[in-house]
């Protein structure tokens, strides 16, 4: 990295001598700022001011990206070189109901996850952005579990949710419901990685709600409200679509974030009981670094992968068909 | 008048019990953490502790190398946040002021890396790492994670809100590209820098997948790695579990509380969760 560094120091002194003096500088305009020579200058300082950066991120993110889709068409056994099998790996993914299990999984929290904590970041940012006495310390509060690590939470959950000795059950018979069996019932299990992720996340989605109302005009209000507009309609007919682009992020944010659900998962349920709760990361690791399919494994991922493109691609086409409506 | 007063209570009794929903199970951390064991076995609901003791502390402490895993948390977050500041820091000086072929190629692929899962990559990233030595060192956790594009974005968008004529008035002045980053885009980038590195810090240090793989030896625990090995040995001991947590999440709540505006600036411009 200091090389690089170095380098980006080096070009900056290069072109820093270009030709020009200061006054002919003084004359040119804006846009096209320099010349041929120093043009190509200027090329090369900004790429070695990126090159640490571009550096990193190939060594360790696209080197590895294009081996796990190597790999998967691959039959390996521990970590040696594999043998390549053709489209074995996604022959017998089609056919793993483990696999089919997680994936619904996947789509499932996803599903659920993602509306559940923008209406409630949307109420909840709706709230703070009221008048409110102690508005600072509520806010602080909200957003504090987003300090708090996947894991700590995770174990909080457990130990919340245990279902033999857990406050939430003791909770659940005082007030004279049936206490639930968080971990041998698969629903329940489920419910509660949502539960634990709802109470994780609905923090930051507030947060960036909040972002989004304050840039609301009050006059915007004060119209509908001359115009007889009740509390509701004013939130139906002001506020959601004002915050749309904020729901249009959030959306994103929250899908990529639940495709990729592993912390909560790994550590409240390990994706039991009975793979009820196994998401496609979760099954990715286990044959990855538990039972060591690493072909397997990678093609797990590159479904992911192509998964999340698939989404993103679809996203980016109906948000520029919105921006084109609009 | 009374409408709008009543309104007034029922948002004020709605943020009381959403708060109390929210701090619930951190209070509850705390409580069991310092509780007795024989006072968690019992069946009765009980929401305070009946007897305060250090007792988990102790045990936990006497049974794991609690200093060590703190230490190698602090070593790991602190040199990512540092690598991956300088990093994005440089990159998005590049991209918000030096015009040049493919950058904004080169900038939407970097922000597309973003969304690919460590589980897609972490294969032959394990073979990598091993590969090229780093494996058993801190380093096989520091440069996969310095590997971010998240800082790019938002350094981009600071050092593009930054007026043009001061670094035109540089640029007269004979300076050269890397005496305008550090003449005119440091010392201006302060508050950027310490959103970025606040951000980094609390991402690494509550990292798990990644150091989950990488960090097989005891010696090179982070704390949440630790505290799933601490589980996994103690099984039910929600006691001592609770206590280590604890330990776990302290620093980070209060330097989020002390510093909490960065943080909250961080989250809402770069929306990295």
């Amino acid at each position: 990295m200091t090389a690089a560094v170095g380098l980006g120091a080096g070009a900056a002194a290069a072109a820093s001598a270009a030709p020009g003096t200061p006054s002919a500088a003084g004359a040119r305009t804006a846009s096209p700022r320099r010349r041929g020579r120093s043009r190509a200058r200027e090329t090369l300082a900004g790429y070695a001011f990126l090159t640490p950066n571009l550096l990193l991120l190939g060594l360790f993110v696209i080197v590895p990206l294009v081996s796990a889709v190597v790999i998967s068409f691959q039959r390996t056994d521990g970590f040696g070189t594999g043998t390549f099998t053709g489209i074995d790996n996604y022959a017998r993914l089609a056919t793993d109901p483990v696999f089919w299990r997680s994936t619904i999984n996947t789509a499932l929290f996803t599903a659920i996850v993602t509306p559940l904590s923008m209406l409630l970041g949307l109420g909840a940012a709706v709230l703070m952005n009221s008048v409110l006495p102690a508005r600072g310390l509520f806010r602080s509060i909200l957003i504090l579990p987003m300090a708090i690590s996947g894991v700590a939470t995770a174990l909080i959950g457990v130990l919340v949710f245990d279902q033999n000795n857990g406050v939430l059950d003791k909770l659940l018979k005082f007030v004279g419901l049936p206490a639930v069996e968080w971990q041998s019932g698969g629903a329940a299990a489920f419910a509660s990685v949502v539960i634990v992720t709802l109470w994780w996340r609905v923090g930051f989605n507030m947060l960036i709600y909040l972002a989004g109302l304050q840039g609301i005009s009050p006059g915007l209000y004060e119209a509908a409200r001359l115009d007889g507009a009740g509390g509701w309609q004013r939130f139906r007919f002001v506020t959601v679509p004002l915050v749309g682009p904020s729901s249009f992020f959030l959306l994103i944010m929250n899908v990529i974030y639940s495709f990729q659900v592993f912390d909560i998962v790994f550590v409240l349920t390990g994706g039991g009981p009975q793979n009820a709760t196994s998401v496609l990361v979760t099954y990715a690791y286990n044959n990855g670094f538990v039972t060591r399919d690493q072909g397997y494994a990678a093609a797990i991922g590159v479904v992911l992968l192509v998964i999340t493109l698939v989404f993103t691609a679809v996203q980016w086409r109906v948000s520029r068909t919105r921006d084109l409506v609009d | 008048m009374t409408e709008t007063l009543r309104w007034r209570m029922v948002r004020v009794a709605l943020a009381v019990i959403i708060s109390i929903i929210v701090i619930f199970p951190l209070y509850w951390m705390i409580v069991v953490a310092f509780s007795t064991r024989s006072d968690l076995l019992g069946g009765e609901l009980r929401l305070w502790p009946e007897n305060l003791t250090f007792a988990n502390f102790e045990r936990v402490f006497a049974a794991f190398p609690i200093a060590t895993w703190f230490g190698n948390s602090t070593a790991i977050a602190v040199s990512v946040a540092i690598i991956t500041v300088t990093v994005n820091l440089l990159g998005g000086y590049a991209l918000a002021d030096l015009r040049f072929r493919g950058s904004t190629v080169l900038f939407l692929i970097a922000l597309a890396t973003l969304m690919i899962p460590v589980q897609v990559i972490m294969v032959p990233l394990f073979g990598l790492v091993t590969g090229l030595g780093l494996y058993g060192s801190y380093w096989a956790v520091i440069l996969p994670t310095a590997a971010s594009a998240f800082g790019l974005f938002l350094a981009r968008q600071f050092i593009l809100a930054i007026p043009r004529d001061l670094i035109e008035a540089a640029r007269m002045d004979g300076a050269g590209n890397w005496r305008v980053f550090t003449r005119i885009i440091l010392p201006l980038s302060k508050p950027l820098i310490a959103v970025l590195f606040f951000m980094s810090l609390l991402q690494t240090w509550n990292d798990f997948a990644w150091p989950l793989i990488a960090l097989k030896q005891n010696a090179l625990f982070t704390l949440p790695i630790g505290l799933l090995y601490l589980q996994g040995q103690f099984g039910a001991d929600y006691g001592g579990t609770m206590a280590f947590a604890l330990i776990n999440v302290l620093p980070m709540v209060v330097l989020f509380l002390v510093f909490q505006r960065y943080f909250v600036q961080g989250f809402a411009r770069s929306g990295i969760r």
